[in-house]
């Protein structure tokens, strides 16, 4: 179908951000009826190309053709009215509005006089629901829904303009395995019925069960446009990262010593129920479930984010107070968080403020930070998690995504911790980052850090943990030992088909 | 490959108990203003019978009337996450301009309330520009526009002061006429509020506005011209108060360089403990206007009641602050509630 002029086409674009060159003379070409997958790490500028291909961004040099003709898009409304749909990474919803208004935003059906007709945009929405497939309420407000949800409404919007392109950047990263199977089933649809779609996804898999053609970028350059048939996973991974990939999970051997972390009874009304669980020195954990089981809640509750309403969490033998993640802290408890860019990290400021964020007290004297020591502090992480950074003084937001989880993961090792939690360690980061994560893991927990892991990823959690906890609708439901951990002994105890292996107390 | 097969999205019934829900806490927060209002009416009527008389009546709404038209521009601006603070300054200014121009001579009503609104449209367009185009923090740009108009009214007034012989019959008419027994005044504010409240429902641009109001960033990549609405809500708000401060000559015929001098803080009040959050994204003028009303009516009572007036401003400060604490536990309340039913 290539022999046709693209729908939609980049041609030798160019765009930089400061001294960052994020691209360097790109083309891109999306063809009617044709999936088309943009493979690269993180960083290596996949986001920037959608932005100008959004109207987002403008390239600094080299075009944008719809259709064969050079366009200029000043905004992301002149994309969007040409029939281009983008659905980001991160749901950008109007959490004060309803669904109907999220998706009709700027283009309401409209009544005599330019009203607005809010009885067709209600029966749109109903209508763009059951082709989803969803029970969302579209009157109801966006605050509060789930990611999958927001991906939902960001979906719904797509479709409700019957877009010609459609734009996705790593839609599947919150979704459930039946939510992409839906989704996928909406853009195989809307392929079928002309549109050119264009998709990001870490997961190759996906890359290859959805889409004919890939594009791969690397440092800002196009490695390699073609089609995915005859291709293996193996070899979109070398496009990639330049150079064959190592063991994505270098799991050493351990030995495991006391017990680090104990966790008794502790509930959260209405979110969690009688958890209790051990972590021992020296060994990874993993918590496993399925999105909304409670297992960032308990995570949370550890550390005394959110208080518990009953139970108790002892480090190294004392008992923490509840509710004060500066007593976890001072007892030896460190979490990253899921959402680094909300949670894990403060974007506007630098990489050694953000790594000195835990150890205010210890980088100074008297209330007053020397900046020496802080420095210090910083390029010592630095260079022990390999982080690849300009200057340390540079703003954390101009890192890559797993650039950004290592300065998280360096501002807690810092704190030099006994229970490392992290919750979703590797999510939205690319394989290369994603390895060297899971080897920075492995090697703390060998020195004898006891790690807490929750994730998402199944082959990351068999791949890492020694024992492995499961979750289902706010309890533990079960103890996997790593030698019994298999796909099929995990799904079946997080949907609640039984738990195998013993029962946790 | 994930761990992650979700149960289905909340059942029919959950989603329409999270609508009611969210309506109920916003037809609450009208309604329990709306009683909180009657409760005091009717209280002070106890007290003090005069108080609900004919002239009492007719004096609490004139009074309301300016306040309620100021509420509803600051109304539109708040729910774009500004703020205009510049509006007692317009008031006034437009105020004494309209005085200058009419003084002595007829220019009939309609051109005096043209004027008022051009005066007051300018100072918007000046506010909304630097906010929008200029991209300066809205509270800086609008104070700095509050102490420049004041400046220049009191330059132009030397002192000098408009009184009500020099205005003509017409124009005081206007403030002290009145049709089927209700005066003018509270007519046109309650015009202006329906209008503005059935722009915000039903056009894309007023929904645009709280959009804006409700995540900036979403609104830039919905394609909403954002530049456009918050200097079109700015020339609203600016519009408003030249048209407030003609009807204030139109009402009290004299005028001085310092009138409406503080308003801005008392209109800002009224909004927010009408329900639009000063974050911007919810609220509606309906709200607004109700907290104006509540505020005049406390003021009004407190006189008939004979309790000093320094009170009114502390029962003002205090139902601001309840106002915003209520905003904040139910937000959080709410945000949970919604959680809960989506995620269950």
């Amino acid at each position: 179908m290539s022999q046709s002029v693209p729908v939609l086409a980049l041609k030798g674009v160019n765009k930089s951000f400061g001294a960052v060159r994020a691209l360097r003379d790109v083309s891109l070409e999306l063809f009617a009826g044709e999936a088309h997958a943009l493979a690269g790490e993180n960083g290596a500028g996949k986001s920037t190309l959608i932005k100008a291909l959004a109207g987002v961004h403008r390239p600094d040099s080299g075009q944008v053709l719809l259709d064969g003709e050079p366009v200029v898009f000043h905004g992301p409304g002149d994309a969007r009215d040409v029939g281009i749909a983008v659905i980001y990474q991160e749901p950008t919803l109007f959490p004060d509005l309803s669904i109907a208004e999220n998706i009709f935003m700027g283009r309401q059906p409209r009544r005599p006089l330019r009203r607005i007709d809010h009885k067709a945009v209600r029966a749109q929405v109903a209508g763009l629901m059951t082709r989803l497939g969803v029970d969302l309420d579209p009157d109801r407000p966006a605050r509060g829904l789930s990611i999958a949800d927001q991906q939902i409404v960001e979906i719904a919007k797509a479709l409700s303009f019957d877009a010609r392109v459609l734009i996705m950047d790593e839609p599947t990263a919150a979704l459930t395995g039946s939510e992409t199977a839906r989704l996928f089933a909406v853009v195989e649809a809307l392929r079928a019925e002309g549109a050119a779609v264009l998709f990001i996804s870490h997961r190759l898999e996906e890359i290859f069960e959805l889409c004919q053609r890939v594009t791969t970028l690397r440092d800002g350059r196009r490695v390699a446009s073609e089609p995915l048939a005859g291709l293996t996973q193996d070899d979109l991974v070398r496009r990639m990262v330049g150079r064959d990939l190592e063991e994505l999970y270098p799991k050493q051997r351990t030995r495991v010593g006391e017990t680090a972390l104990s966790v008794r009874r502790l509930t959260r009304e209405g979110v969690f129920r009688d958890v209790s669980f051990d972590v021992r020195r020296g060994e990874i954990v993993a918590l496993a479930g399925l999105v909304g089981a409670g297992r960032s809640e308990v995570a949370q509750a550890v550390f005394g984010v959110d208080r518990a309403d009953a139970g108790e969490v002892r480090v190294g033998g004392t008992a923490l107070r509840p509710g004060s993640p500066t007593a976890a802290m001072a007892a030896g408890l460190a979490l990253v968080p899921e959402d680094r860019r909300q949670r894990g990290l403060v974007m506007e400021m630098s990489i050694e403020r953000n790594i000195g964020l835990t150890g205010l007290d210890r980088l100074g004297r008297a209330g007053m930070i020397k900046r020496a020591l802080e420095r210090g502090r910083a390029s010592d992480w630095a260079v022990r998690l390999q982080l690849k950074y300009g200057s340390l003084g540079d703003h954390v937001g101009v890192l890559s995504g797993g650039n950004q989880q290592k300065v998280v993961l360096a501002k807690w090792l810092a704190t030099e911790p006994a229970v490392l939690i992290v919750d979703e360690p590797t999510r939205g980061i690319d394989v290369g980052t994603k390895a060297e994560v899971h080897r920075l893991l492995s090697s703390l927990a060998a020195d004898g850090l006891a790690v807490l892991m929750i994730s998402s990823d199944l082959p990351e959690v068999l791949g890492m943990a020694d024992r492995v906890l499961v979750m289902h609708e706010g309890r533990l439901v079960a103890e996997i030992p790593r030698a019994e951990a298999t796909e099929e002994s995990v799904m079946a105890a997080a949907t609640g088909l039984g738990g195998k292996g013993r029962s946790a107390a | 490959m994930t761990v992650t097969v979700e149960k289905p999205a909340a059942s029919a019934e959950g989603a329409r108990s999270a609508r009611s829900l969210v309506d109920a806490v916003f037809r609450a927060r009208e309604i329990s203003i709306a009683g909180a209002l009657a409760l005091l009416v009717l209280f002070t009527w106890v007290a003090e019978p005069r108080f609900l008389n004919d002239q009492g009546v007719k004096d609490l709404l004139l009074n309301a009337a300016i306040l309620v038209l100021l509420a509803v521009g600051q109304s539109v601006v708040v729910i774009t996450r500004n703020i205009d603070l510049s509006v007692g300054s317009v008031v006034g200014l437009s105020a004494f301009a309209c005085g200058k121009f009419v003084s002595g001579t007829d220019h009939g009503v309609l051109t005096v309330l043209l004027l008022g609104v051009l005066v007051g449209a300018v100072c918007g367009a000046v506010s909304g520009s630097l906010v929008s185009f200029g991209k300066v923090p809205a509270l800086v740009v609008t104070l700095g526009m509050l102490y420049i108009i004041q400046g220049l009214d009191y330059w132009w007034a030397q002192g000098e002061q408009i009184n009500a012989a020099d205005v003509p019959q017409s124009v005081l008419d206007l403030g002290s006429g009145s049709v089927l027994g209700i005066p003018y005044l509270p007519l046109i504010s309650v015009l202006v509020l329906a209008g503005t409240a059935y722009f915000l429902r039903m056009y894309a641009s007023g929904r645009e506005l709280y959009a804006i109001g409700s995540s900036p960033e979403a609104a830039r990549l919905a394609g909403v011209p954002i530049r456009r609405r918050v200097l079109g809500a700015y020339l609203f708000s600016g519009a408003v108060s030249g048209f407030a401060g003609a009807l204030w000559l139109a009402r009290f015929g004299t005028v001085v360089a310092d009138n409406a001098h503080g308003w801005e803080l008392t209109v800002v009040s009224a909004v927010v403990v009408g329900g639009v959050a000063i974050v911007g994204g919810t609220g509606t003028v309906w709200g607004a206007a109700l907290g104006a009303l509540l505020l005049t009516t406390i003021v009004s009572a407190l006189a008939v009641l004979k309790v000093d007036s320094f009170w009114a401003d502390a029962i003002a400060g205090a139902l601001l602050l309840a106002a915003i604490s209520v905003d904040r536990i139910v937000n959080v309340r709410m945000t949970r509630a919604l959680r809960k039913r989506s995620a269950r």
